[in-house]
């Protein structure tokens, strides 16, 4: 394995002031605080999979299969819960961003090393926080993840607790992304100028200024709730003299920002993944840049379609869903890019390039579904119906979801300095594609049919769609599971990596596997003629 | 379309026109481009072409494949807009109906005093229905009608509209999550001739009423007790809930908060009635303000006075 010159050691068998585990939670390595995060987002990705598989198993056929009702709600809520706080909106960030942003700009860490580990802990509170709301007091909240007032209000009064933890959560998310910003403005290394950065830096700059600007409207909820749940102002709930659309308004004003956290950096990756297994320089480097602010920026000013029909002015309907088709633009552009840098291109099948290939595959589907959504004749006749859920899933689950496992798959040989096992690595993306194809497929339909979502029973004529859709669960699962176990097997027991397996450009490529404690011996300079696209 | 109107409601064509329209630029996008992944995918493979060409992008690609979006995005929106316009705008002489929604059943009132838990309609009359949610958020979901509108609890001008066009039976659900029983909370939409309606509308008894005949006083009252949703938040049992339970509490004398001051009160007539109909009033100790609304203008005295005889059983 290669070492390098500091301690002879890499950044995983370095030895610092700490032993053991302390020399993980404690350490203040980027690289460190990304394994952490990896760790801890895989540990609740799983429990949420397997709340999913439940419901999913309770769907099979109409009338009670494993569980009650009550139960179902509860489940359902949890999962959204950890998927979206603890899953999906920290994801390629937390831990993509953290082990190769600082080296993939020619920095030896982020801008604020121990403000990056505060993140981590506060991730973890966050997470302790949300999850005692959940497990203590009045039993598990059935509210669904987005707490509509006045039913939760009305429902046990874990409310604000779990708002002050999502808080915490959203703490972590604003200080990741100061700390990415300052990095990026300030840590380039010679020669790394704005328009030489890799788009996956680029997309972490756009998501670091959407962290920034949209996670406080959380607290300001937060400290309402607070308002109304312990002094009586009536905020929310009717029944004080309160609104129920402003908290929803409230809700989404992050939320669907959020949604932008969780889907640029994932096209971040796909844009890494792309040039290098095509050994061509990405189409429209500028074009991606653009269509990246765009998102971020046009993103804070749609909202409002979550709430076609809670009973909004129409004008404001009408803007809303004018300014959603506009944002549907930008991603369109991205997808024409990436597949124009095909073109011409010697394109290396690995494994990497079938997720990411993939990826443009259910994104394109998941994008399509969401001009339907966009539209409001249609939107008024499959809002909260199942095809909502197929849509949403689609997108963050097929397009962050499967970026995940593209990245995981691309950096997995710099991260832990082995290759997995590339036969299996392809079997278990197969089948996981298969899985989630049937899985979400049908409940296009049933949305389609008038099935509302968040059903915990359904009338016989939903039953075939519902069959289909549990057992493509089980084929995801299944492929799921291979891909775990060759990975954490691999990951101990691998074949060594070479430090630049697929030929990459980008600088992290130009390190040894796994890199050093500080990333690069000597500063690198970039030249006139160096670019992370440059493969002549 | 030809004469004979075949759609069950005024929107279906309207909306259905969106779909089409945008479905068929979804498949045409999604068809296209996977299918020129798939060829680049095959006609660039390492093998074939061992030595990429260089290209870094065009400015007139990118314009172009920037404003074909641009207008096909604007097209969708303008059917999404046409379609969904004329849901807004009841037509003045429409026939109204109050709707009220509560975990976890819909039932609706007419202008007579006609109630129902069915909605019955007249075929190729427009009808406005008034939304009326009595605790949390419901939505009124006719997928054959293509219409959807949230119930939301205080809000003032709550309403949707529509015309049947088709006799028949429609499925009527809640599509805005409320609870444990939420997919339990659904009916149907009875489409009917005029004259039908007509004779079915002039029988004004009351549901409750009309049970009351074969039934006890107290066996009314849970029935109504049932349907109005009382035991969402109330057990029967002595289990607590964010409500306190009926066992017993018939005769109990019970510790109340009112404004800031504690005291005893004695569970009578009085003092049911008053916590139907000002829920608020008095708060059971240990218990939250502001999780009941009343039921005034919901109940009839008779509906009272039947659900206290049920109170009384609940030794």
């Amino acid at each position: 394995m290669q070492t390098t010159a500091v301690n002879g050691a890499n950044y995983l068998t370095y030895q610092g002031k700490y032993k053991g585990l302390l020399g993980w939670i404690l350490s203040t390595d980027h690289k460190r605080i990304g394994l952490l995060y990896l760790y801890s987002i895989a540990t609740m990705f799983t429990t949420g999979v397997l709340l999913g598989l439940a419901m999913k198993f309770e769907l099979l056929a109409p009338g009670k299969t494993i569980m009650e009702a009550q139960t179902y709600n509860s489940v359902f809520t949890v999962h959204g819960v950890i998927m979206i706080f603890m899953v999906v909106v920290p994801g390629l960030p937390a831990v993509f961003g953290n082990l190769m942003l600082p080296i993939m700009i020619g920095a030896r860490d982020v801008a604020f090393p121990k403000l990056n580990l505060l993140s981590w802990w506060l991730y973890v509170a966050g997470v302790f926080l949300v999850l005692a709301a959940l497990l203590f007091g009045k039993g598990s909240p059935d509210t669904g993840w987005t707490f509509y007032a006045p039913y939760s209000f009305k429902t046990g009064t874990n409310m604000l607790p779990a708002i002050f933890g999502a808080f915490v959560l959203g703490f972590s998310s604003i200080l990741t992304g100061l700390n990415f910003l300052v990095t990026i403005h300030r840590l380039r290394c010679k020669g790394m100028k704005w328009m030489k950065l890799p788009l996956f830096v680029w997309t972490l700059y756009g998501t670091a200024w959407i962290q920034l600007l949209a996670t406080p409207v959380v607290g300001i909820t937060l400290v309402l709730v607070a308002l109304e749940r312990v002094f009586g102002v009536g905020i929310f709930d009717p029944a004080l003299g309160g609104d129920p659309i402003l908290y929803q308004h409230l809700f989404w004003i992050y939320s669907h920002p959020a949604v932008y956290i969780m889907i640029l950096p994932a096209m971040g990756a796909i844009s890494e993944i792309i040039p290098t297994f095509a050994q061509k320089h990405i189409f429209g480097y500028k074009a991606l840049i653009a269509s990246t602010m765009a998102i971020a920026f046009v993103g804070y000013l749609v909202w409002g379609h979550h709430m076609f029909t809670a009973g909004m002015s129409g004008t404001a309907q009408y803007y809303f869903s004018l300014l959603t088709f506009i944002v549907a633009i930008p991603s369109a552009i991205k997808v024409f890019n990436w597949i124009s840098t095909l073109y011409k291109g010697s394109i290396n099948v690995q494994t990497p390039f079938y997720w990411a290939v993939s990826f443009i595959f259910v994104f394109m589907i998941g994008g399509l579904s969401g001009l339907v959504l966009g539209a409001l004749a249609t939107d008024v006749h499959v809002h909260d119906t199942a095809f909502v859920v197929a849509h949403f899933h689609y997108i963050v689950f097929g397009g962050t979801g499967f970026a995940f496992f593209a990245a995981i798959h691309y950096w997995f040989p710099k991260i832990f300095g082995r290759m997995y096992d590339k036969a299996w690595a392809n079997t278990g993306w197969l089948v996981f594609f298969v899985g989630f194809l049937a899985l979400y497929t049908p409940m296009f339909y049933l949305g389609m049919m008038g099935m509302p979502r968040r059903y915990y029973d359904y009338l016989e004529e939903f039953h075939g769609g519902n069959i289909l859709s549990t057992f493509g669960s089980w084929v995801l699962v299944t492929g799921f599971i291979i891909i775990v176990v060759n990975l954490v097997r691999s990951a101990r027991k691998g074949a060594p990596a070479e430090a630049n397996p697929w030929h990459g450009r980008t600088l992290e490529w130009t390190v040894p596997s796994p890199p050093p404690v500080l990333n690069f011996d000597e500063e690198p300079v970039l030249g006139e003629k160096d670019g992370p696209y440059n493969y002549e | 379309m030809n004469s004979e109107v075949t759609q069950a409601s005024n929107f279906v064509q309207g909306v259905d026109t969106a779909f089409i329209i945008i479905l068929a630029i979804c498949f045409i996008f999604l068809i296209g481009l996977t299918a020129v992944m798939l060829y680049f995918i095959y006609k660039y493979n390492k093998k074939k072409n061992p030595k990429p060409t260089q290209i870094e992008g065009s400015t007139k690609l990118e314009i172009i494949w920037t404003i074909i979006p641009f207008l096909l995005t604007m097209l969708m929106f303008y059917y999404g807009w046409a379609g969904w316009k004329p849901m807004h705008k009841p037509p003045k002489d429409a026939m109204e109906v109050t709707v009220y929604g509560r975990m976890w059943n819909f039932s609706f009132e007419y202008d007579n005093g006609r109630r129902s838990d069915t909605l019955f309609l007249p075929k190729d009359k427009p009808v406005k229905l008034n939304l009326v949610a009595m605790d949390v958020l419901h939505s009124l979901y006719i997928p054959a009608f293509r219409v959807k509108q949230d119930m939301v609890p205080g809000k003032k001008d709550n309403f949707m509209w529509f015309e049947p066009q088709k006799e028949g039976t429609y499925e009527l659900f809640c599509a805005e999550y409320c609870g444990l029983q939420h997919s339990y909370m659904y009916t149907y939409v009875e489409v009917m001739k005029d004259s039908a309606f007509q004779a079915w509308i002039a029988d004004t008894t009351s549901v409750a009423a009309s049970v009351a005949a074969v039934e006890s006083p107290a066996a009314t009252g849970k029935r109504i007790m049932q349907n109005i949703g009382c035991f969402a938040c109330h057990t029967i049992d002595g289990t607590r809930l964010v409500g306190p339970s009926f066992k017993g509490i018939w005769g109990e004398t019970q510790t109340v908060v009112t404004g800031r001051d504690k005291r005893e009160v004695t569970v009578d007539e009085e003092y049911i009635k008053r916590s139907i109909f000002d829920p608020n009033a008095d708060i059971a100790d240990g218990y939250q303000k502001g999780l009941m609304l009343t039921y005034e203008g919901q109940l009839s005295d008779d509906d009272v006075n039947n659900i206290i005889e049920y109170l009384k059983t609940l030794k």
